[in-house]
């Protein structure tokens, strides 16, 4: 069974989403896409300062499988990218809440929040896959 | 089974569940004045017997020209095993194979060009080969956009230096996709792209620089300083060589301090006759930093579960059986058969072969344009070194002198008239290994007569 902690919000396409206490959200991929996707080895992380919208393709994560485009779960500005996944792509499998987190964001528009999945949703929509 | 696909029967029951009453149904909706209702001009049958006593006639118009046209494709010396062996039927075909079960002789011998164009190169990683030099080049670009992030302004310097064949692919392909290519002029004097010009015209931001080298005037271009002045200012360097050049002068891997970025070309100096213009191959070279941009299929060497070396494609998850259209390109043909011919012409040939192959043409050509150029009316356009090719201009319109030439039996050069128009009356010309002396002093001699038949001409008009 997939983790899927209570705390965060998700999307139909697999991306987690934490709300910071500075106004900034975390996202990745939940601990289902990295089991889908199986070992990544490799990370393309987009560039500090980038502003993208929601559903836009923000990331890609390859695993020896596929190459999968990350969506923005909301729109806002890149801040921050997790650096480690450079070197160490399969963090991500090790630690897909924690270590493993893609990229940091400012959103720009925080009633899309209110489109994201909570816990329990997101497991009822992966139950049906 | 025969290839056949489908019985009237079959094609009826089609129709039917289908719910149609024929084939011609299906492509009602293309305006009937775009439709073809025959071909026109194709001649009814032939037996074999007919059809080999015209091609003997059609071949007996062949002339046995001496050929000094180079332009991006070269009539060198083929060693008779590399074709002898190619055409075994265990190599037959023009595929990448997808099956590593069933293709690890071929998938070595892909491995093997891989290793040897790095080798030449200098290059991290090569890719199994693309479909020719020209669109080779456009998928540098086109990987230079992608791996390039820290630029945003999409503009690629392309020097005029660069064949221009080349660029007008490179346009073809790139420019649907918000691509800029900034034209850049060439130095009158030199016949090579300066720094100057590049700086003035790479503005603010610039993603990547093209390089030909030897230029498509034979001239040699300064790469070192291009290339540390690209890198300086972010921006990525893509080499055009010709392969067998590689053999004598500083690979793309070494230029500057670090190095091209992406090097690529076409492959047909190595072992692919000129056959009219094809099939010839391109190869791609890139650092391992832009590895995951590359194109195409790369063979990897890898061992089985009993620990025994084996060759299987790798790096796949960006291809377009998988990405479909997100893949890192869906026009990555490779030219397997080729290759093979090329890696078996490499391998025959060795470092050294081609090292004397290349300083031998090196040698001709200059024999040659010191030649010529001791003709009245006949002079080098360009003051840099070169390496098998250089520009004549000519006090007579070059295409009526090569036409003249061609009476002689002697293909002269490339007229630059067309692309070059600045440059007056130009050819290219070039003299592989494969000329011998006696061929050089007869173009001099043909060459001081269609001068000298014209200036007669033209004194009686």
């Amino acid at each position: 069974m997939s983790e899927i902690p209570s705390e965060l919000k998700y999307t139909k396409s697999h991306e987690w989403v934490r709300d910071e206490d500075d106004g900034s959200v975390t996202i990745g991929i939940t601990d289902h896409a990295q089991e889908l996707l199986g070992d990544l080895v490799f990370v393309e992380l987009p560039e500090v300062g980038t502003e993208m919208s929601v559903d836009d393709a923000v990331c890609v994560v390859e695993s020896v499988k596929a190459a999968s485009d990350v969506y923005m779960p909301i729109s806002g500005e890149v801040v921050e990218v997790n650096e480690i996944l450079a070197d160490a792509p399969e963090t991500i499998n090790d630690s897909p809440y924690d270590d493993g987190w893609l990229i940091r964001v400012n959103p720009s528009n925080p009633d899309e929040f209110e489109d994201l999945m909570d816990a329990d949703s997101y497991d009822a929509e992966i139950a049906e896959d | 089974m025969p290839f056949i696909p489908h019985t009237e029967q079959e094609i009826d029951e089609m129709l039917e569940a289908i719910g149609i009453k024929d084939t011609d149904e299906l492509f009602e909706e293309i305006p009937s004045h775009l439709k073809i209702s025959g071909l026109e001009g194709i001649p009814q049958g032939m037996t074999e017997m007919e059809i080999s006593r015209l091609m003997h006639k059609r071949a007996a118009q062949n002339k046995q020209a001496v050929c000094f046209i180079g332009a991006g494709a070269y009539e060198h010396h083929i060693p008779a095993a590399v074709w002898q062996l190619t055409t075994r039927g265990e190599y037959y075909t023009a595929y990448t194979p997808y099956q590593a079960e069933a293709s690890q002789g071929t998938l070595q011998l892909t491995y093997e060009y891989q290793s040897m164009i790095t080798a030449l190169t200098d290059m991290d990683v090569s890719n199994a080969s693309l479909y020719d030099g020209a669109s080779a080049l456009a998928e540098a670009i086109l990987m230079a956009v992608r791996g390039n992030r820290k630029s945003k302004s999409r503009r690629i310097l392309l020097p005029r230096t660069v064949h221009p064949d080349y660029r007008k692919t490179a346009d073809t392909i790139v420019s649907g996709q918000n691509i800029e290519l900034v034209e850049v002029d060439y130095d009158r004097t030199s016949g090579t792209v300066q720094l100057d010009a590049l700086k003035q015209a790479a503005g603010d931001d610039v993603t990547a620089v093209v390089i030909q080298q030897p230029s498509f005037f034979g001239t040699l271009e300064d790469v070192d300083a291009i290339t540390d002045w690209a890198h300086e200012n972010n921006a990525l360097v893509i080499s055009v060589t010709n392969p067998l050049s590689m053999a004598v002068l500083k690979p793309p891997g070494q230029w500057g301090s670090n190095g091209a970025d992406i090097a690529c070309g076409d492959g047909q100096p190595l072992g692919a006759p000129l056959s009219s213009g094809g099939p010839y191959y391109g190869f791609l070279c890139c650092s391992q930093a832009l590895v995951r941009q590359m194109p195409g299929r790369i063979v990897g060497r890898t061992t089985d579960v009993d620990g025994k070396i084996g060759f299987v494609l790798t790096l796949q998850a960006r291809e377009q059986h998988i990405r479909r259209s997100k893949a890192t390109s869906n026009i990555c043909t490779n030219q397997g058969l080729v290759v093979t011919a090329s890696t078996i012409h490499m391998a025959i040939l060795g470092p050294r072969g081609l090292e004397n192959t290349a300083a031998a043409c090196h040698a001709n050509t200059r024999e040659l344009v010191a030649q010529l150029g001791s003709i009245d009316g006949v002079r080098q356009a360009f003051s840099s070194p070169i390496f098998h090719e250089s520009v004549l201009l000519l006090d007579k319109p070059a295409g009526e002198v090569l036409q003249a030439l061609a009476q002689k039996d002697i293909l002269g050069g490339y007229d630059l008239g067309m692309d070059y128009p600045e440059l007056g009356n130009a050819m290219l010309v070039c003299a592989t290994e494969l000329r011998t002396e006696e061929e050089i002093m007869a173009y001099r001699t043909a060459l001081q007569d269609v001068l000298a038949v014209e200036t007669l001409h033209k004194e009686i008009a």
